[in-house]
């Protein structure tokens, strides 16, 4: 049986249907279950629900010590900016403590954030920071785009034993989509084909996935066939299903909201470079922001963001490149 | 109340006892340096001069409760019955060590004896207890939480902002302060505005309208009843506590951190080598916690000579044993290095 809901919505019956199977998850973060309407604390009671201080290393903190010794906490953070606020207790703490025990502890906890809020939120609240987290060992890395996907590793995030940065997209929200109800888990590392092409594969992650979505579907009328890859789980990063679409089609373009230097387009076309190399019948692309911070004035946003154009002009340029080779 | 007159003869030669096998533990790791050179890689943090504050802390606690301390963490798991070989071999990098040698000094874990883990990073460990003791509230599990850390973590964020949480929820935790004076090579009255205002650190607890009180870190059976009233405020459900247990460390802040193959080693204490205060060090060590509760014991006739000679060779006896059964446990295999990355 599946549903239409919205993005939001299927995040919140995960967290819901989680919190209902398993009494060890427990979910607080601020501005949050501030009055008895709210519907976690009136499911789950205080104990479970809580409002906190604005104090996010003590939020993230105390979340990894709860985990450390038996429960599993979703700490919602709003923006991944505001992790950076207690980058130690994300990068240094939560993903080291079961290592450095030597695997005598485990850290089940989920850190729950939006990003890439391209509304005009200006220079500090609308980055996309994914690539600070990618390589952490010990850390996992879920990016969904669409409301199954938000639902599926959302609950795989809150049932896996480590910790777990789930990133989700500002300007999905309130897309809707067809949600399976009941127990769905979309496992990590497996990433799925949004879209089945011949001649270019795409990768994208988050709102990228649509817009490439988009732009696939204008360079259909072109007569190019582009396949979408979404990796889903940037950590870990599922290399064989993008190197097997790229052997299909021969071609890549990688989008990326996040600026270029050091992006998860350019690790994956790392991996592509030495797993896929002879497959290629063009160079790689890469459709990425610039390197700049978000400006706030729209024009200026606009033209620092990848966009559907964008995409549509790296997929031709790659297409004809074979076709002048050949 | 946990009233220190109350304790019986057999508790008091326990206490006694722990704080000598700390003492001595860490006089095997300094030794190592100068024995043994190259055994012990990377930082070493020792606890001498906290006997009193962590065995008086300790002695208050029940059974299932937790201690969450910073990386200065050799002395803790030993009153908490985690064998001395083990914490041994894992400071010397080995197999047997007690995270397999995957942790070290600063890191050490027993799980399975009420200690889940240390932070290397000043006062985020402070966040780590905070959360254990809301794990003991929402499973109600009655445990209390012991918290340790040092005066620099009280200049930290995650100190300010653990401390309100912790106050807000009631949470069973007791952070003992272990003002060492001295953060790394800064003397607390170089940091610290309390300290500069003549004014006891353990004033911070009043920024959180919580009890905060100071007392002697030298004087153990002061530490133990000031902890106990933590403690038991925790236990009834009334929230945490912050006690400040003032002392000495009594070695340098850690071994020199030296580029191999220069051997790395403790140099003097900071007060000489940095302040040179030959006079401020000679003042505190003649405050040994140690000395004082031996010579306490001795006046009131519960601690013979005689049995405070077995003690001593009792104790000296387990830590070499520590260090031969340590030197002889085989290195890790490499290849396991990519163990327990992930659960």
């Amino acid at each position: 049986m599946a549903r239409e809901m919205m993005f939001a919505e299927a995040m919140a019956a995960a967290i819901m249907e989680e919190m209902q199977r398993d009494p060890d998850v427990i979910f607080y973060g601020q501005n949050m279950a501030m009055t008895e309407r709210d519907p976690f604390l009136k499911r789950f009671g205080k104990d479970r629900v809580r409002i906190t201080p604005i104090s996010e290393t003590a939020e993230i903190g105390a979340g990894v010590g709860a985990a450390m010794t038996g429960l599993r906490p979703i700490i919602e953070l709003y923006m991944n900016e505001f992790m950076l606020v207690a980058f130690d207790q994300v990068i240094n703490e939560a993903p080291r403590l079961r290592y450095m025990s030597g695997g005598q502890v485990k850290v089940p906890l989920v850190l729950k954030a939006g990003f890439g809020f391209a509304a005009g939120w200006a220079g500090q609240h609308s980055n996309c920071l994914y690539h600070t987290m990618m390589g952490i060992p010990g850390l996992k890395l879920a990016v969904p785009s669409t409301p199954a996907d938000a639902k599926g590793l959302l609950t795989a995030a809150i049932r896996d034993d480590n910790p777990v940065v789930y990133l989700h997209h500002y300007m999905l929200m309130l897309d809707k989509g067809e949600v399976p109800e009941g127990d769905f888990v979309v496992p990590f590392g497996v990433a799925d084909i949004k879209r089945v092409g011949s001649d270019v594969t795409i990768v994208a992650t988050a709102w990228m996935v649509k817009k490439s979505l988009a732009a696939a579907a204008e360079l259909a009328k072109e007569g190019i066939s582009a396949e979408v890859v979404d990796p889903r789980t940037l950590a870990p990063l599922d290399v064989k299903t993008i190197v097997t679409s790229v052997k299909k089609t021969g071609r890549l373009v990688l989008v990326d909201q996040a600026p270029r230097q050091s992006s998860a387009a350019a690790v994956i076309a790392g991996e592509v470079a030495e797993h896929g190399f002879e497959y290629l019948k063009a160079p790689v692309r890469m459709v990425t922001a610039l390197d700049t911070p978000i400006p706030y004035s729209e024009p200026l946003e606009r033209y620092v963001l990848p966009d559907e154009e964008k995409i549509m002009r790296a997929v031709r340029s790659v297409v004809a490149k074979q076709s002048v080779g050949a | 109340m946990m009233k220190a007159e109350a304790l019986s003869s057999e508790r008091l030669i326990w206490m006694y006892t722990q704080m000598l096998r700390i003492r001595e533990f860490e006089e095997r790791v300094k030794r190592t340096f100068a024995e043994h050179p190259g055994v012990i890689r990377g930082h070493t943090h020792l606890g001498d001069g906290a006997e009193g504050a962590i065995v008086g802390a300790l002695a208050t606690r029940a059974e299932n409760d937790l201690v969450m301390p910073s990386y200065r963490c050799h002395g803790y798991p030993l009153v908490l019955g985690t064998p001395a070989r083990n914490l041994m071999a894992e400071i010397y990098s080995r197999r047997d060590g007690v995270c397999g040698g995957f942790g070290g000094s600063m890191h050490l874990a027993d799980p399975a004896r009420h200690f889940p883990g240390t932070s290397g990073i000043i006062a985020q460990s402070i966040a780590h207890a905070t959360g254990a003791g809301l794990t003991a509230q929402v499973k109600k599990t009655g445990q209390v939480v012991y918290c340790f850390f040092g005066d620099g973590s009280t200049k930290q964020g995650a100190f300010f902002e653990s401390l309100n949480l912790a106050a807000i929820w009631k949470l069973p935790v007791v952070y003992v302060l272990e003002n060492n004076q001295y953060q790394a090579y800064t003397h607390v009255s170089l940091e610290d505005a309390n300290e500069m205002a003549g004014d006891p650190l353990s004033q911070k607890a009043q920024a959180f309208s919580i009890p905060g009180e100071t007392v002697d870190g030298t004087e153990i059976l002061e530490v133990f009843e000031a902890v106990g009233r933590a403690a038991e405020r925790a236990r009834a459900g009334k929230g945490p506590s912050l006690v400040e247990a003032k002392f000495y460390r009594l070695s340098a802040h850690g071994n020199a951190i030296t580029v191999p193959p220069v051997p790395t080693q403790f140099p003097e204490h900071e007060a000489v080598e940095v302040y040179g205060n030959k006079a401020e060090y000679a003042e505190w060590k003649s405050k040994d916690p140690i000395v004082k509760f031996r010579t306490r014991l001795a006046g009131n006739r519960r601690l013979t000579d005689a049995a405070a000679k077995q003690i001593e060779d009792r104790v000296a006896t387990e830590m070499e044993d520590a260090v031969q059964f340590s030197l002889a446990s085989p290195l890790p295999r490499p290849e396991d290095a990519v163990k327990h990355v992930y659960a």
